[in-house]
């Protein structure tokens, strides 16, 4: 409708203080625009996580505010919020008492879709993410892989076709290989379903792979925030550190 | 007659207060699961309230049963005009079994939930699951195991505590146990230990099967949800309809008879029993087997409305009174005491007096010549003696015994009362401290000594009831009178032998007494 809704995801001078006065983050601002892919991309503990809970309201801001689709994040109910954004964490969280269809439907579910269109959803995200639905619809989560059991957590986020997508070091925890492959497809993907995505990893050649944008997130402090270029470009030393890494790597394939 | 033969031929009964058994611990773990399950996932909510609940809960469970029991029977709660709480039966019984059965259900449901993984929590919430969906879809499918090892432990509780139930009437398997320990009779206490052991396996068996399954994760697809809820629910209407029949409480228009829980007190209270139904035609229920001091505290909360009572066990225990050994004086002061205390009444004294009878072979008395207790004093340096451990430790029995007449035993053997006859009888011991009413006094011949000094006080047997009853049913004081003095020592040890040593049931012997002593015809 209007310029604003170009604006999917906006921080306006967001802080985020724990109870005990530890600042996480510091007057946080940056915009994602519908479709784009921003990269938070920073150490353990830099505060990434920390900023895309306060997307889907898991955190409030304590100062600033956090708009998704242009109305304050602390406006939003935080139940249809959340239902509008799908959710990857490392760990996954798929739930060990569903199976993978199961799984992959909680959301239909509690939306209240037919029984047989959540069905019909979950096959037709199975095949989207790789897994032969005949295969692997009726198993339950301890008996997949690794990879197998992320891209699952891909489907599972992408059911309810949420404009938004947050992802937690979705590939973390996977051997390189896996990694290598699902991040390739996963790039695939993303083309296909044109979301806004926020994605946070620490992996530079991840950034490098997914990004349009990389923010890099230094003690709770955005550093950088611009194209992967920039990041290549800038005297920044944690910029530095991280470009170092990348050029470091030992795996042949490299940025994109 | 061996266990095999005793189940075979009590086959109804036994299957009754199995029944009764099985009727006490799935109402009693149900309203456990009722109220445990949400106050366990209440504690998952506020934390802060965790340690005051798992600390009363924990608390609870520390109380003796029978100590619990004797708390609660008094109390008198009411809702919507049903009593929920206090007096003797089922009722308390269920209440005391709920107490004990909560802190394992609690406990597991709070541990159960918290330790869910944190990661599936938030996947959940950051999905848009409500706190409610988050519960039900989520949290309480995957702390059911533990949850369920928790109902598990309480049912256990449950079985074993419900057998300490037949003390204060609420029926089960424990009656055959107490029955048994009152009659020194193993097998009559295995019928009702082996059953209850059964059972205490089986609801193992049975919540570790259920338990082991759904660890699997194979059962909780939507069928086994069902099924499970259905479950459930029919466990929980069950509670309802029996917390419904048992708190239904005392049918009013009855006279309520209730006896301590060993054989004389028993023959007792069949006796008021038989005599109140022949000369009043009124309808007397009978609640028999009291522990401890039930019988008192049902006969103060109004649950029963006579029983016989010693006096020297209410000037005693009861009024704690110091030692006496006026008869006269005993009698007037409980009965002016418990006038005003407790509004009740002491009536006739029965005619005996169910003291410690200093006691010993009826040869030894004939070649030693010995009549009283003094007489024994002088010739005992040589002798060993046998009490029971309520003799050795009580304000009224061994130290001051020997003191008062100078008793220098060669052995002093504590043992269990009942055995004490018998050793007296194979010459193990010379003297020993038995009651007075018992059968196997004149069973093994004994000669019961005369209390020269006066050193016991009196415990004279007295039927005491409630003043509000007799002012209902004045009939009631007639019966009553007409009892007065109709038992002496020898008449009552007859009874007492007839039942404990001839195995016969009090019923009978009671009546064939009255019938003797012209009171029914």
């Amino acid at each position: 409708m209007k310029a604003e809704d170009e604006k999917s995801i906006e921080f306006r001078h967001v802080s985020f203080r724990l109870p005990n006065g530890k600042t996480l983050l510091a007057d946080l601002n940056l915009e994602v625009r519908q479709g784009e892919t921003l990269v938070l991309l920073g150490r353990s503990g830099s505060g990434k996580t920390t900023t895309m809970k306060l997307v889907n309201r898991l955190l409030d801001p304590t100062e600033g505010e956090v708009r998704v689709e242009g109305e304050s994040t602390l406006r939003w109910d935080p139940i249809k919020l959340r239902r509008r954004i799908g959710y990857v964490i490392q760990e996954i969280g798929l739930f060990p008492h569903f199976t993978v269809e199961q799984n992959i439907g909680v959301v239909p579910r509690l939306e209240g879709w037919e029984p047989e269109r959540i069905s019909a959803r979950a096959r037709e995200l199975l095949i989207m993410v790789g897994l032969d639905p005949d295969r692997f619809a009726a198993r339950f989560p301890r008996e997949l892989s690794g990879g197998q059991r992320q891209r699952v957590g891909v489907a599972r986020a992408l059911a309810a076709d949420p404009p938004i997508i947050l992802l937690d070091e979705p590939f973390g925890a996977l051997d390189p290989i896996t990694r290598r492959e699902i991040q390739q497809e996963f790039r695939r993907l993303r083309e296909r379903l044109k979301k806004t995505l926020i994605f946070v990893t620490h992996d530079v050649g991840e950034a490098f792979l997914l990004a349009h944008r990389i923010g890099l997130v230094q003690d709770g402090k955005m550093i950088l925030l611009g194209s992967p270029a920039d990041l290549l470009a800038s005297k920044d030393p944690e910029a530095c550190a991280f470009a170092a890494c990348l050029s470091g790597a030992p795996s042949p394939g490299g940025p994109a | 007659m061996s266990l095999l033969d005793f189940l075979l031929r009590n086959h109804r009964e036994v299957l009754k207060l199995v029944l009764e058994h099985l009727l006490l611990v799935s109402v009693a773990t149900g309203v456990a699961i009722a109220i445990g399950v949400p106050l366990g996932i209440l504690l998952t909510r506020k934390p802060s309230l965790s340690k005051p609940v798992l600390g009363f809960a924990n608390i609870m469970q520390t109380v003796p049963s029978l100590a619990l029991f004797g708390f609660l029977i008094p109390v008198n709660l009411y809702l919507f005009h049903v009593r929920i709480l206090g007096g003797i039966g089922a009722r308390t019984a269920i209440v005391a079994l709920v107490l004990y059965a909560l802190l394992p259900i609690i406990r597991n449901t709070f541990t159960g939930i918290r330790g869910v993984d944190p990661a599936i929590r938030e996947a959940g919430k950051g999905m848009g699951m409500t706190d409610w969906q988050l519960l039900f879809q989520v949290e309480l499918p995957l702390a059911l195991g533990v949850i369920i090892s928790g109902i598990r432990v309480a049912t256990v509780i449950c079985v074993g505590t419900a057998t300490i139930a037949a003390a204060i009437d609420a029926g089960g398997l424990g009656r055959y146990i107490f029955r048994g320990l009152r009659m020194n009779d193993n097998v009559l206490i295995l019928a009702g230990a082996v059953p209850a052991a059964l059972i205490a396996l089986g609801a193992d068996l049975l919540f570790g099967c259920f338990e082991r399954t759904i660890q699997l994760g194979r059962t909780i697809n939507t069928k086994s949800r069902k099924i499970i809820w259905a479950t459930a629910s029919v466990v929980a209407l069950a509670a309802i309809v029996g917390m419904v029949i048992f708190f239904s409480g005392k049918t009013s228009g009855r006279i309520a008879v209730g006896s301590k829980d060993f054989t004389e007190q028993v023959i007792l209270g069949e006796l008021l029993a038989q005599a109140i139904e022949a000369k009043t035609g009124l309808d007397v229920e009978r609640r028999f087997d009291l522990g401890g001091t039930m019988a008192h505290e049902a006969l103060v909360a109004g649950e029963i409305d006579l029983y016989v009572e010693y006096t020297g066990t209410a000037w005693l225990a009861i009024l704690k009174g110091q030692p006496s050994s006026d008869p006269r004086q005993v009698y007037s002061r409980v009965k002016d005491d418990y006038t005003h205390r407790f509004r009740l009444d002491w009536t006739e004294p029965l005619g005996f007096n169910n003291t410690f009878a200093i006691l010993v072979r009826g040869e030894d008395a004939r070649k030693l010549h010995l009549k009283s207790v003094s007489d024994a004093a002088k010739v005992s340096n040589q002798w060993r003696a046998g009490f029971g451990q309520d003799f050795m430790s009580r304000a009224d029995g061994y130290p001051g015994f020997a003191r008062v007449y100078g008793f220098h035993f060669e052995e002093v053997r504590e043992m269990e009362l009942s055995l004490t006859y018998r050793a007296l009888a194979e010459k193990q011991v010379d003297l020993i401290a038995g009651n007075s009413t018992d059968g196997l006094i004149s069973r093994y011949g004994l000669v019961q000594l005369e209390d020269d000094r006066h050193y016991f006080p009196p415990y004279d047997a007295v039927p005491v009831v409630r003043q509000a009853v007799l002012e209902k049913y004045p009939e009631l004081r007639g019966v009553l009178k007409q009892l007065g003095g109709i038992l002496s020592v020898e008449e009552m040890r007859k009874l007492n032998y007839a039942v404990d040593g001839e195995k016969r049931q009090p019923k009978d012997v009671v009546r064939e007494f009255l019938t003797q002593k012209g009171f029914v015809r």
